[in-house]
Protein backbone atom coordinates (compact mmCIF):
# COMPACT_ATOMS: atom_id res chain seq x y z
CA UNK A 1 0.00 0.00 0.00
CA UNK A 2 2.87 2.52 0.74
CA UNK A 3 4.51 1.86 -2.51
CA UNK A 4 1.57 3.81 -4.43
CA UNK A 5 -0.05 6.26 -1.67
CA UNK A 6 1.94 9.20 -3.32
CA UNK A 7 0.84 7.88 -6.64
CA UNK A 8 -3.00 7.94 -6.26
CA UNK A 9 -2.45 11.25 -4.17
CA UNK A 10 -1.01 12.30 -7.26
CA UNK A 11 -3.72 10.86 -9.42
CA UNK A 12 -6.70 12.21 -7.58
CA UNK A 13 -5.28 15.65 -7.60
CA UNK A 14 -4.59 15.76 -11.30
CA UNK A 15 -8.22 14.78 -11.84
CA UNK A 16 -10.23 17.15 -9.16
CA UNK A 17 -7.71 19.99 -11.18
CA UNK A 18 -8.89 19.01 -14.19
CA UNK A 19 -12.48 18.61 -13.08
CA UNK A 20 -12.05 22.20 -11.34
CA UNK A 21 -10.56 23.65 -14.79
CA UNK A 22 -13.38 21.70 -16.80
CA UNK A 23 -16.24 23.23 -14.97
CA UNK A 24 -15.02 26.48 -14.72
CA UNK A 25 -15.07 26.36 -10.46
CA UNK A 26 -12.14 27.67 -10.48
CA UNK A 27 -11.36 31.00 -12.60
CA UNK A 28 -9.02 31.39 -15.37
CA UNK A 29 -6.95 33.75 -13.45
CA UNK A 30 -6.39 31.31 -10.64
CA UNK A 31 -5.80 28.71 -13.55
CA UNK A 32 -3.01 30.33 -14.61
CA UNK A 33 -1.22 30.61 -11.36
CA UNK A 34 -1.47 27.49 -11.04
CA UNK A 35 0.27 26.59 -14.39
CA UNK A 36 2.55 29.45 -13.48
CA UNK A 37 3.29 27.40 -9.99
CA UNK A 38 3.94 24.13 -12.09
CA UNK A 39 6.72 25.96 -14.08
CA UNK A 40 8.35 27.35 -11.55
CA UNK A 41 8.77 24.46 -9.85
CA UNK A 42 10.26 22.64 -12.96
CA UNK A 43 12.93 25.89 -13.50
CA UNK A 44 13.73 25.96 -9.54
CA UNK A 45 14.26 22.44 -9.27
CA UNK A 46 16.02 21.71 -12.26
CA UNK A 47 18.39 24.43 -11.73
CA UNK A 48 18.70 23.17 -8.22
CA UNK A 49 20.25 20.19 -10.14
CA UNK A 50 23.81 22.56 -11.09
CA UNK A 51 23.49 25.06 -8.98
CA UNK A 52 22.61 23.23 -5.65
CA UNK A 53 24.06 19.58 -6.34
CA UNK A 54 26.55 20.47 -8.26
CA UNK A 55 27.71 23.69 -6.74
CA UNK A 56 28.55 25.30 -10.24
CA UNK A 57 26.58 28.74 -10.59
CA UNK A 58 24.59 28.26 -13.74
CA UNK A 59 22.67 31.95 -14.20
CA UNK A 60 21.28 31.12 -18.36
CA UNK A 61 18.40 29.42 -17.29
CA UNK A 62 15.91 31.31 -19.29
CA UNK A 63 18.33 31.02 -22.25
CA UNK A 64 17.31 27.39 -22.48
CA UNK A 65 13.75 28.13 -21.24
CA UNK A 66 13.54 30.22 -24.47
CA UNK A 67 15.53 27.23 -27.18
CA UNK A 68 12.59 25.08 -25.68
CA UNK A 69 9.90 27.25 -26.41
CA UNK A 70 10.85 28.68 -29.80
CA UNK A 71 10.87 25.51 -30.78
CA UNK A 72 8.04 23.58 -29.57
CA UNK A 73 6.26 26.99 -30.47
CA UNK A 74 6.99 26.67 -34.30
CA UNK A 75 7.03 23.21 -34.54
CA UNK A 76 3.38 23.28 -33.07
CA UNK A 77 2.31 26.04 -35.24
CA UNK A 78 4.33 24.61 -38.32
CA UNK A 79 2.26 21.25 -38.08
CA UNK A 80 -1.24 22.40 -36.68
CA UNK A 81 -1.83 25.95 -37.70
CA UNK A 82 -2.23 28.18 -40.25
CA UNK A 83 0.67 30.65 -40.34
CA UNK A 84 1.42 33.72 -42.26
CA UNK A 85 5.43 32.44 -42.69
CA UNK A 86 4.95 28.36 -42.20
CA UNK A 87 1.46 28.01 -44.46
CA UNK A 88 -1.46 26.06 -43.90
CA UNK A 89 -1.10 23.46 -41.08
CA UNK A 90 0.92 20.46 -42.34
CA UNK A 91 -1.20 17.82 -40.16
CA UNK A 92 -4.73 17.39 -39.39
CA UNK A 93 -5.32 19.51 -36.25
CA UNK A 94 -7.55 16.91 -34.60
CA UNK A 95 -3.99 14.81 -34.41
CA UNK A 96 -2.35 17.94 -32.34
CA UNK A 97 -3.82 15.79 -29.30
CA UNK A 98 -1.61 13.38 -29.60
CA UNK A 99 1.58 15.47 -30.95
CA UNK A 100 1.20 18.18 -28.05
CA UNK A 101 3.65 16.27 -25.62
CA UNK A 102 5.94 15.08 -28.17
CA UNK A 103 6.29 18.50 -29.42
CA UNK A 104 7.19 19.89 -25.74
CA UNK A 105 9.62 16.82 -25.14
CA UNK A 106 11.18 17.80 -28.61
CA UNK A 107 11.41 21.37 -26.95
CA UNK A 108 13.30 19.86 -24.13
CA UNK A 109 15.72 17.75 -26.29
CA UNK A 110 16.64 21.07 -28.10
CA UNK A 111 17.04 22.77 -24.92
CA UNK A 112 19.47 19.97 -23.49
CA UNK A 113 21.37 19.88 -27.00
CA UNK A 114 21.96 24.12 -26.60
CA UNK A 115 22.72 22.92 -22.89
CA UNK A 116 26.00 21.60 -24.66
CA UNK A 117 27.05 25.40 -24.81
CA UNK A 118 27.71 25.60 -21.52
CA UNK A 119 28.31 21.49 -21.01
CA UNK A 120 31.54 21.16 -23.22
CA UNK A 121 33.00 24.26 -21.15
CA UNK A 122 32.46 22.78 -17.84
CA UNK A 123 34.62 20.55 -18.44
CA UNK A 124 37.57 23.16 -17.92
CA UNK A 125 36.17 25.84 -16.35
CA UNK A 126 34.51 26.31 -12.81
CA UNK A 127 32.99 28.82 -10.61
CA UNK A 128 32.99 32.04 -11.61
CA UNK A 129 34.42 31.59 -15.00
CA UNK A 130 31.78 29.06 -16.04
CA UNK A 131 29.16 31.54 -14.29
CA UNK A 132 30.13 34.05 -16.91
CA UNK A 133 29.95 31.59 -19.90
CA UNK A 134 26.29 31.04 -19.14
CA UNK A 135 25.58 34.82 -18.93
CA UNK A 136 27.33 34.44 -22.38
CA UNK A 137 25.01 31.44 -23.42
CA UNK A 138 21.89 33.48 -22.50
CA UNK A 139 22.62 36.60 -24.64
CA UNK A 140 23.42 34.22 -27.60
CA UNK A 141 20.62 32.45 -27.47
CA UNK A 142 18.74 35.76 -26.91
CA UNK A 143 20.25 37.60 -29.57
CA UNK A 144 19.97 34.98 -32.15
CA UNK A 145 15.71 34.50 -32.01
CA UNK A 146 16.17 38.21 -32.47
CA UNK A 147 17.79 38.05 -35.19
CA UNK A 148 15.96 35.42 -36.72
CA UNK A 149 12.61 36.84 -38.80
CA UNK A 150 10.96 34.18 -39.83
CA UNK A 151 10.17 33.37 -36.45
CA UNK A 152 8.76 37.41 -35.26
CA UNK A 153 12.15 38.50 -34.04
CA UNK A 154 12.42 40.90 -31.20
CA UNK A 155 8.36 41.07 -32.02
CA UNK A 156 7.46 37.39 -30.82
CA UNK A 157 6.14 34.56 -32.41
CA UNK A 158 2.33 33.74 -32.00
CA UNK A 159 -0.07 30.88 -33.67
CA UNK A 160 0.29 28.31 -30.42
CA UNK A 161 -3.32 29.69 -28.53
CA UNK A 162 -4.86 27.64 -32.22
CA UNK A 163 -2.83 24.42 -31.24
CA UNK A 164 -4.33 24.81 -27.45
CA UNK A 165 -7.83 25.00 -29.52
CA UNK A 166 -7.59 22.29 -31.73
CA UNK A 167 -6.81 20.18 -28.72
CA UNK A 168 -10.33 21.46 -26.47
CA UNK A 169 -11.85 20.80 -30.16
CA UNK A 170 -10.74 17.33 -30.39
CA UNK A 171 -11.60 16.61 -27.05
CA UNK A 172 -13.23 18.73 -24.48
CA UNK A 173 -10.89 18.81 -21.36
CA UNK A 174 -8.89 21.75 -20.31
CA UNK A 175 -5.63 20.26 -21.77
CA UNK A 176 -2.68 23.14 -20.68
CA UNK A 177 -3.11 22.30 -16.79
CA UNK A 178 -3.27 18.91 -17.47
CA UNK A 179 0.13 18.46 -19.25
CA UNK A 180 1.52 21.20 -17.19
CA UNK A 181 0.45 19.10 -14.25
CA UNK A 182 1.64 16.22 -16.04
CA UNK A 183 5.35 17.39 -16.74
CA UNK A 184 6.23 19.20 -13.59
CA UNK A 185 5.72 15.79 -11.91
CA UNK A 186 7.37 13.57 -14.62
CA UNK A 187 10.13 16.17 -13.71
CA UNK A 188 10.34 16.17 -10.30
CA UNK A 189 10.07 12.43 -10.59
CA UNK A 190 13.04 12.63 -12.59
CA UNK A 191 15.70 14.45 -10.96
CA UNK A 192 14.85 12.84 -7.67
CA UNK A 193 15.44 9.78 -9.01
CA UNK A 194 18.64 11.01 -10.80
CA UNK A 195 19.85 12.16 -7.83
CA UNK A 196 19.51 9.33 -5.35
CA UNK A 197 20.58 6.68 -7.44
CA UNK A 198 24.57 5.80 -6.98
CA UNK A 199 25.01 6.99 -10.98
CA UNK A 200 23.33 10.24 -9.82
CA UNK A 201 25.38 10.74 -6.34
CA UNK A 202 28.24 11.63 -8.81
CA UNK A 203 27.00 15.08 -9.62
CA UNK A 204 27.19 16.24 -5.03
CA UNK A 205 30.83 14.22 -5.46
CA UNK A 206 32.03 16.54 -8.42
CA UNK A 207 30.56 19.52 -5.87
CA UNK A 208 32.27 18.28 -2.65
CA UNK A 209 36.01 17.18 -4.08
CA UNK A 210 36.28 17.43 -8.04
CA UNK A 211 39.83 15.54 -7.99
CA UNK A 212 38.68 12.87 -5.71
CA UNK A 213 35.62 12.29 -7.52
CA UNK A 214 37.75 11.70 -10.91
CA UNK A 215 40.23 9.65 -8.98
CA UNK A 216 38.20 7.45 -7.47
CA UNK A 217 36.45 6.47 -10.82
CA UNK A 218 33.50 8.79 -11.58
CA UNK A 219 34.04 10.32 -14.99
CA UNK A 220 33.48 13.80 -14.25
CA UNK A 221 33.05 14.93 -17.58
CA UNK A 222 30.22 12.98 -18.26
CA UNK A 223 28.45 13.65 -15.00
CA UNK A 224 28.99 17.31 -16.01
CA UNK A 225 27.58 16.54 -19.64
CA UNK A 226 24.51 14.82 -18.09
CA UNK A 227 23.79 16.97 -15.19
CA UNK A 228 23.70 20.20 -17.43
CA UNK A 229 21.84 18.61 -20.35
CA UNK A 230 19.17 17.08 -18.02
CA UNK A 231 19.00 20.34 -16.35
CA UNK A 232 18.69 22.47 -19.30
CA UNK A 233 16.37 20.13 -20.88
CA UNK A 234 13.72 20.41 -18.52
CA UNK A 235 14.34 24.15 -18.59
CA UNK A 236 12.83 23.64 -22.44
CA UNK A 237 10.42 21.67 -21.06
CA UNK A 238 9.31 24.52 -18.84
CA UNK A 239 9.71 26.98 -21.81
CA UNK A 240 7.75 25.13 -23.89
CA UNK A 241 4.89 24.95 -21.64
CA UNK A 242 4.99 28.64 -20.96
CA UNK A 243 4.75 29.43 -24.64
CA UNK A 244 1.82 27.41 -25.25
CA UNK A 245 -0.40 28.98 -21.55
CA UNK A 246 0.86 32.29 -22.92
CA UNK A 247 -0.41 31.59 -26.54
CA UNK A 248 2.83 34.06 -27.41
CA UNK A 249 6.59 34.37 -27.09
CA UNK A 250 8.89 36.93 -26.79
CA UNK A 251 12.97 37.14 -26.50
CA UNK A 252 12.02 39.76 -23.86
CA UNK A 253 10.55 37.13 -21.57
CA UNK A 254 14.04 35.03 -21.14
CA UNK A 255 16.40 37.41 -20.24
CA UNK A 256 18.98 37.54 -17.68
CA UNK A 257 16.41 39.00 -15.31
CA UNK A 258 14.37 35.41 -15.91
CA UNK A 259 17.19 33.29 -14.99
CA UNK A 260 17.53 35.75 -11.82
CA UNK A 261 13.69 35.39 -10.63
CA UNK A 262 14.79 31.27 -10.99
CA UNK A 263 18.29 31.73 -9.06
CA UNK A 264 16.57 33.70 -6.12
CA UNK A 265 14.00 30.24 -6.53
CA UNK A 266 16.63 27.83 -5.65
CA UNK A 267 18.28 29.94 -3.28
CA UNK A 268 14.74 30.85 -1.40
CA UNK A 269 13.80 27.14 -0.85
CA UNK A 270 17.97 25.78 -0.16
CA UNK A 271 20.85 24.53 -2.15
CA UNK A 272 20.65 20.46 -2.85
CA UNK A 273 16.95 20.44 -1.34
CA UNK A 274 14.42 19.15 -3.64
CA UNK A 275 11.67 19.70 -1.86
CA UNK A 276 12.73 23.16 -0.78
CA UNK A 277 12.78 24.24 -4.81
CA UNK A 278 9.37 23.01 -4.96
CA UNK A 279 8.35 24.57 -1.68
CA UNK A 280 10.19 27.56 -2.72
CA UNK A 281 8.86 27.99 -6.24
CA UNK A 282 5.06 27.39 -5.20
CA UNK A 283 5.76 30.31 -2.62
CA UNK A 284 7.31 32.41 -4.69
CA UNK A 285 4.46 32.35 -7.39
CA UNK A 286 2.25 32.85 -4.82
CA UNK A 287 4.34 35.68 -2.82
CA UNK A 288 4.55 37.69 -6.55
CA UNK A 289 0.72 37.10 -7.25
CA UNK A 290 0.56 38.38 -3.65
CA UNK A 291 2.21 41.37 -3.79
CA UNK A 292 0.64 42.29 -7.48
CA UNK A 293 -1.45 45.36 -6.17
CA UNK A 294 1.73 46.73 -4.95
CA UNK A 295 2.40 47.40 -8.87
CA UNK A 296 5.69 48.34 -9.51
CA UNK A 297 7.23 49.07 -5.68
CA UNK A 298 6.79 44.88 -5.90
CA UNK A 299 10.29 44.49 -7.22
CA UNK A 300 11.20 46.82 -4.08
CA UNK A 301 9.69 44.66 -1.54
CA UNK A 302 10.46 40.98 -3.11
CA UNK A 303 14.26 41.86 -3.36
CA UNK A 304 14.51 43.57 0.00
CA UNK A 305 12.70 40.47 1.40
CA UNK A 306 15.64 37.99 -0.03
CA UNK A 307 18.11 40.43 1.47
CA UNK A 308 16.10 39.40 4.84
CA UNK A 309 16.36 35.71 4.12
CA UNK A 310 19.81 36.08 3.35
CA UNK A 311 20.85 37.41 6.83
CA UNK A 312 18.45 35.28 8.75
CA UNK A 313 18.61 31.73 7.02
CA UNK A 314 21.34 31.98 4.09
CA UNK A 315 20.69 27.87 3.80
CA UNK A 316 17.65 28.73 2.43
CA UNK A 317 14.11 27.38 3.80
CA UNK A 318 15.27 23.74 3.96
CA UNK A 319 19.03 24.07 3.71
CA UNK A 320 20.35 21.00 2.61
CA UNK A 321 17.59 18.64 3.76
CA UNK A 322 14.61 17.87 2.26
CA UNK A 323 11.19 17.34 3.80
CA UNK A 324 11.19 14.05 5.70
CA UNK A 325 14.18 15.50 7.91
CA UNK A 326 11.63 17.83 8.93
CA UNK A 327 8.79 15.69 9.09
CA UNK A 328 9.64 12.56 10.15
CA UNK A 329 6.18 11.05 9.66
CA UNK A 330 6.05 11.33 6.10
CA UNK A 331 8.46 8.44 5.68
CA UNK A 332 5.19 6.18 6.70
CA UNK A 333 3.25 7.29 3.55
CA UNK A 334 6.33 6.82 1.03
CA UNK A 335 10.14 5.91 0.63
CA UNK A 336 11.82 8.57 0.53
CA UNK A 337 15.32 6.90 0.08
CA UNK A 338 14.83 4.29 -2.46
CA UNK B 1 55.81 -9.65 -14.64
CA UNK B 2 56.08 -6.51 -12.63
CA UNK B 3 52.49 -4.75 -11.96
CA UNK B 4 53.48 -0.88 -12.49
CA UNK B 5 56.36 -0.32 -14.73
CA UNK B 6 57.56 3.61 -14.91
CA UNK B 7 60.25 3.32 -17.86
CA UNK B 8 61.64 6.27 -17.73
CA UNK B 9 59.65 9.10 -16.59
CA UNK B 10 60.34 12.78 -17.17
CA UNK B 11 57.70 15.25 -16.03
CA UNK B 12 58.12 19.25 -16.04
CA UNK B 13 55.94 21.92 -14.47
CA UNK B 14 57.13 24.76 -16.63
CA UNK B 15 61.08 25.18 -16.47
CA UNK B 16 61.19 22.91 -13.24
CA UNK B 17 61.86 19.39 -13.44
CA UNK B 18 59.70 17.30 -11.09
CA UNK B 19 60.39 13.88 -12.15
CA UNK B 20 63.90 13.28 -14.00
CA UNK B 21 64.41 10.31 -16.01
CA UNK B 22 62.43 7.73 -13.39
CA UNK B 23 62.63 3.89 -13.48
CA UNK B 24 60.55 1.85 -10.98
CA UNK B 25 58.94 -1.74 -11.00
CA UNK B 26 56.82 -2.52 -8.49
CA UNK B 27 56.38 -6.41 -8.07
CA UNK B 28 52.94 -7.99 -7.42
CA UNK B 29 52.02 -8.87 -3.68
CA UNK B 30 54.69 -6.68 -1.86
CA UNK B 31 54.00 -3.76 0.17
CA UNK B 32 56.52 -0.80 -1.27
CA UNK B 33 57.97 2.19 -0.20
CA UNK B 34 58.63 5.65 -1.80
CA UNK B 35 60.74 7.95 0.20
CA UNK B 36 62.32 11.41 -0.07
CA UNK B 37 62.31 14.68 1.69
CA UNK B 38 59.79 17.29 0.95
CA UNK B 39 59.46 18.33 -2.33
CA UNK B 40 61.67 15.61 -3.56
CA UNK B 41 58.89 14.54 -5.97
CA UNK B 42 57.05 11.72 -4.51
CA UNK B 43 53.41 12.70 -4.51
CA UNK B 44 54.49 14.03 -8.30
CA UNK B 45 55.12 10.72 -9.28
CA UNK B 46 52.03 9.09 -7.57
CA UNK B 47 49.82 12.16 -9.56
CA UNK B 48 51.48 10.96 -12.62
CA UNK B 49 50.62 7.16 -11.95
CA UNK B 50 47.22 7.75 -11.07
CA UNK B 51 46.56 10.05 -14.65
CA UNK B 52 46.08 13.24 -12.69
CA UNK B 53 48.79 14.53 -14.74
CA UNK B 54 50.21 13.08 -17.72
CA UNK B 55 54.31 12.70 -18.28
CA UNK B 56 56.11 14.94 -20.15
CA UNK B 57 58.46 11.76 -21.43
CA UNK B 58 58.34 8.46 -20.80
CA UNK B 59 56.08 5.75 -19.87
CA UNK B 60 53.98 3.90 -17.19
CA UNK B 61 52.62 0.85 -17.78
CA UNK B 62 50.18 -0.72 -15.23
CA UNK B 63 49.82 -4.58 -15.45
CA UNK B 64 51.19 -4.67 -19.27
CA UNK B 65 49.07 -1.82 -20.48
CA UNK B 66 50.00 2.06 -20.96
CA UNK B 67 48.76 4.25 -19.11
CA UNK B 68 49.48 7.19 -21.31
CA UNK B 69 46.74 9.22 -22.44
CA UNK B 70 43.93 7.74 -20.08
CA UNK B 71 42.14 9.91 -17.95
CA UNK B 72 42.21 9.53 -13.72
CA UNK B 73 38.87 7.25 -13.81
CA UNK B 74 40.23 5.48 -16.71
CA UNK B 75 43.05 4.53 -14.80
CA UNK B 76 41.75 4.05 -11.70
CA UNK B 77 39.18 1.21 -13.64
CA UNK B 78 42.28 -0.52 -14.45
CA UNK B 79 42.73 -1.05 -10.85
CA UNK B 80 45.08 2.18 -9.72
CA UNK B 81 43.28 2.70 -6.17
CA UNK B 82 44.95 5.93 -4.29
CA UNK B 83 44.54 8.36 -1.09
CA UNK B 84 45.44 11.66 -0.24
CA UNK B 85 47.87 13.43 1.89
CA UNK B 86 45.28 15.42 2.89
CA UNK B 87 41.97 13.49 3.32
CA UNK B 88 39.58 13.65 0.78
CA UNK B 89 36.56 12.13 1.49
CA UNK B 90 33.32 13.24 0.11
CA UNK B 91 32.49 15.22 3.54
CA UNK B 92 28.77 15.79 3.63
CA UNK B 93 27.84 12.61 2.16
CA UNK B 94 27.68 9.25 4.33
CA UNK B 95 30.91 6.82 4.72
CA UNK B 96 28.67 4.21 2.54
CA UNK B 97 27.35 6.50 -0.21
CA UNK B 98 31.83 7.41 -0.32
CA UNK B 99 32.31 3.77 -0.86
CA UNK B 100 29.36 3.28 -3.55
CA UNK B 101 29.89 6.50 -5.20
CA UNK B 102 33.44 4.88 -6.13
CA UNK B 103 32.23 2.37 -8.32
CA UNK B 104 31.13 4.54 -10.87
CA UNK B 105 33.75 2.56 -13.11
CA UNK B 106 31.22 -0.90 -13.06
CA UNK B 107 27.83 0.69 -12.15
CA UNK B 108 26.54 -1.19 -15.62
CA UNK B 109 23.74 0.49 -15.90
CA UNK B 110 22.81 3.74 -17.63
CA UNK B 111 20.84 7.65 -17.13
CA UNK B 112 17.43 5.71 -18.15
CA UNK B 113 18.01 2.23 -16.02
CA UNK B 114 18.69 5.07 -13.35
CA UNK B 115 15.24 7.03 -14.01
CA UNK B 116 13.25 3.99 -14.86
CA UNK B 117 14.48 1.95 -11.90
CA UNK B 118 14.73 -1.21 -14.06
CA UNK B 119 15.51 -4.11 -12.87
CA UNK B 120 19.30 -4.25 -13.93
CA UNK B 121 19.14 -1.06 -11.59
CA UNK B 122 17.98 -2.56 -8.80
CA UNK B 123 19.88 -5.38 -9.03
CA UNK B 124 23.18 -3.77 -9.79
CA UNK B 125 22.44 -0.83 -6.64
CA UNK B 126 21.59 -3.89 -4.09
CA UNK B 127 24.88 -5.94 -5.40
CA UNK B 128 26.90 -2.05 -4.95
CA UNK B 129 25.05 -1.91 -1.53
CA UNK B 130 26.03 -5.30 -0.30
CA UNK B 131 29.55 -5.64 -1.46
CA UNK B 132 30.01 -1.90 0.38
CA UNK B 133 28.48 -3.49 3.51
CA UNK B 134 30.59 -6.27 3.42
CA UNK B 135 34.11 -3.96 3.33
CA UNK B 136 33.14 -1.80 6.02
CA UNK B 137 32.19 -4.83 8.21
CA UNK B 138 35.77 -6.29 7.07
CA UNK B 139 37.16 -2.98 8.42
CA UNK B 140 35.16 -2.54 11.23
CA UNK B 141 33.39 0.66 10.21
CA UNK B 142 30.11 -0.81 9.53
CA UNK B 143 28.99 1.14 12.55
CA UNK B 144 29.76 4.32 10.97
CA UNK B 145 28.21 3.40 7.93
CA UNK B 146 25.27 6.29 7.76
CA UNK B 147 28.01 8.60 9.21
CA UNK B 148 29.17 11.77 7.87
CA UNK B 149 33.44 11.60 7.68
CA UNK B 150 33.23 15.51 8.59
CA UNK B 151 31.89 14.28 12.07
CA UNK B 152 34.72 11.48 12.43
CA UNK B 153 37.74 11.27 14.17
CA UNK B 154 41.07 11.82 11.70
CA UNK B 155 42.40 8.68 11.71
CA UNK B 156 38.94 6.94 11.63
CA UNK B 157 38.87 9.52 8.32
CA UNK B 158 41.85 7.83 7.23
CA UNK B 159 40.98 4.25 7.82
CA UNK B 160 37.88 5.70 5.94
CA UNK B 161 39.68 6.75 2.48
CA UNK B 162 41.63 3.41 2.89
CA UNK B 163 38.68 1.53 2.59
CA UNK B 164 36.70 3.71 0.05
CA UNK B 165 40.56 2.58 -2.10
CA UNK B 166 39.94 -0.79 -1.59
CA UNK B 167 36.55 -0.52 -2.66
CA UNK B 168 37.65 0.30 -6.24
CA UNK B 169 38.77 -3.46 -6.20
CA UNK B 170 42.31 -2.35 -7.29
CA UNK B 171 45.19 -4.29 -8.22
CA UNK B 172 47.48 -1.39 -6.91
CA UNK B 173 46.75 0.89 -3.86
CA UNK B 174 48.53 4.11 -3.55
CA UNK B 175 49.12 5.12 -0.04
CA UNK B 176 50.14 8.60 0.01
CA UNK B 177 51.43 9.70 3.41
CA UNK B 178 49.00 7.36 5.53
CA UNK B 179 50.37 8.55 8.81
CA UNK B 180 50.58 11.87 8.37
CA UNK B 181 49.23 13.48 11.10
CA UNK B 182 48.26 10.46 12.70
CA UNK B 183 49.30 9.93 16.70
CA UNK B 184 51.35 7.67 18.07
CA UNK B 185 48.40 4.65 18.92
CA UNK B 186 46.73 5.80 15.38
CA UNK B 187 49.83 4.62 13.64
CA UNK B 188 50.11 1.51 15.68
CA UNK B 189 46.74 1.12 14.20
CA UNK B 190 47.69 1.97 10.41
CA UNK B 191 50.75 -0.31 10.67
CA UNK B 192 48.56 -3.27 11.98
CA UNK B 193 46.12 -2.45 8.91
CA UNK B 194 48.19 -1.93 6.33
CA UNK B 195 49.76 -5.65 7.28
CA UNK B 196 46.27 -6.61 7.34
CA UNK B 197 45.40 -5.47 3.76
CA UNK B 198 48.60 -6.72 2.37
CA UNK B 199 47.55 -10.26 3.77
CA UNK B 200 43.95 -10.55 2.78
CA UNK B 201 43.80 -8.45 -0.24
CA UNK B 202 44.99 -9.28 -3.67
CA UNK B 203 46.21 -5.97 -3.58
CA UNK B 204 50.02 -4.23 -3.80
CA UNK B 205 50.79 -1.53 -1.90
CA UNK B 206 53.11 1.27 -2.66
CA UNK B 207 53.07 3.82 -0.26
CA UNK B 208 54.55 7.46 0.32
CA UNK B 209 55.78 8.07 3.96
CA UNK B 210 57.76 10.17 6.15
CA UNK B 211 57.46 8.21 9.75
CA UNK B 212 61.00 5.85 9.05
CA UNK B 213 59.50 3.26 11.12
CA UNK B 214 56.44 2.74 9.45
CA UNK B 215 58.64 2.66 6.48
CA UNK B 216 61.15 0.30 8.14
CA UNK B 217 58.56 -1.88 9.79
CA UNK B 218 55.88 -2.14 6.57
CA UNK B 219 57.55 -1.99 3.03
CA UNK B 220 59.92 -4.99 2.10
CA UNK B 221 60.88 -3.02 -0.75
CA UNK B 222 61.95 0.79 -1.08
CA UNK B 223 62.93 3.21 -3.25
CA UNK B 224 64.07 6.66 -2.62
CA UNK B 225 63.72 9.67 -4.41
CA UNK B 226 65.89 13.26 -4.79
CA UNK B 227 64.96 15.78 -7.21
CA UNK B 228 62.88 13.44 -8.96
CA UNK B 229 65.76 11.00 -9.32
CA UNK B 230 66.10 7.60 -8.07
CA UNK B 231 68.99 7.95 -5.41
CA UNK B 232 68.54 4.67 -3.72
CA UNK B 233 66.60 1.36 -3.67
CA UNK B 234 66.51 -1.88 -2.19
CA UNK B 235 65.48 -3.33 1.49
CA UNK B 236 64.72 -1.25 4.48
CA UNK B 237 68.72 -2.73 5.60
CA UNK B 238 70.21 -0.88 2.63
CA UNK B 239 68.62 2.04 2.48
CA UNK B 240 69.17 2.60 6.41
CA UNK B 241 72.74 2.22 5.37
CA UNK B 242 72.67 3.71 2.22
CA UNK B 243 75.22 7.00 2.21
CA UNK B 244 73.14 8.65 -0.91
CA UNK B 245 70.22 8.31 1.23
CA UNK B 246 71.72 9.26 4.86
CA UNK B 247 73.33 12.33 3.15
CA UNK B 248 70.09 13.31 1.47
CA UNK B 249 67.99 13.08 4.48
CA UNK B 250 70.71 14.40 6.87
CA UNK B 251 72.87 16.69 4.98
CA UNK B 252 76.25 16.26 3.42
CA UNK B 253 79.35 16.27 6.25
CA UNK B 254 81.41 17.83 3.97
CA UNK B 255 80.23 21.11 3.62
Amino acid sequence: MKRYNVQIILAVALAILAYLAQEEIIGKYALSVLMFMGINVILSTSLNLVNGYMGEFSCGHAGFMAVGAYVSSVLGVMLFAKDKVFGPALLDPSLSIWVFPLIVIIGGIAAALAGLLVAIPSFKTRGDYLAIITIAANYIVISVVENIDTIGGARGFMGMKSVVKAMGKTIDMPWMPIWVFIFTILSVWIIRRFISSTFGKGVPAINQDEIAAEIMSVNTNKMKMVAFMLSSGLAGVAGALFAYILGYVNPGSFTILKSTEVLVMVYLGGMGSLSGSVLSAILFTLLLEALRPLQIIKWVVVPFLLILLMQFRPEGIMGNRELPDFFPRLKRFYAFKD
Amino acid sequence: MSLLEIKSMTHRFGGLKAVSELNISIEPGRVEGLIGHNGAGKTTVFNLVSGFYTPTEGNIIVDGQDTGGLKPHQVTALGVARTFQNIRLWKDMTVLDNIRISQHHRLGYSFFDAVMRTKRYMKRESEITAEAYKLLEELSLVDFANEYPKNLPYGTQRKVEIARALSVKPKLLLLDEPAAGLNSSDVVTLINLVKWISDNFPVTIWMIEHHMDVVMELCSHIVCIDFGETIAEGTPEEIRNNPAVISAYLGDDNI
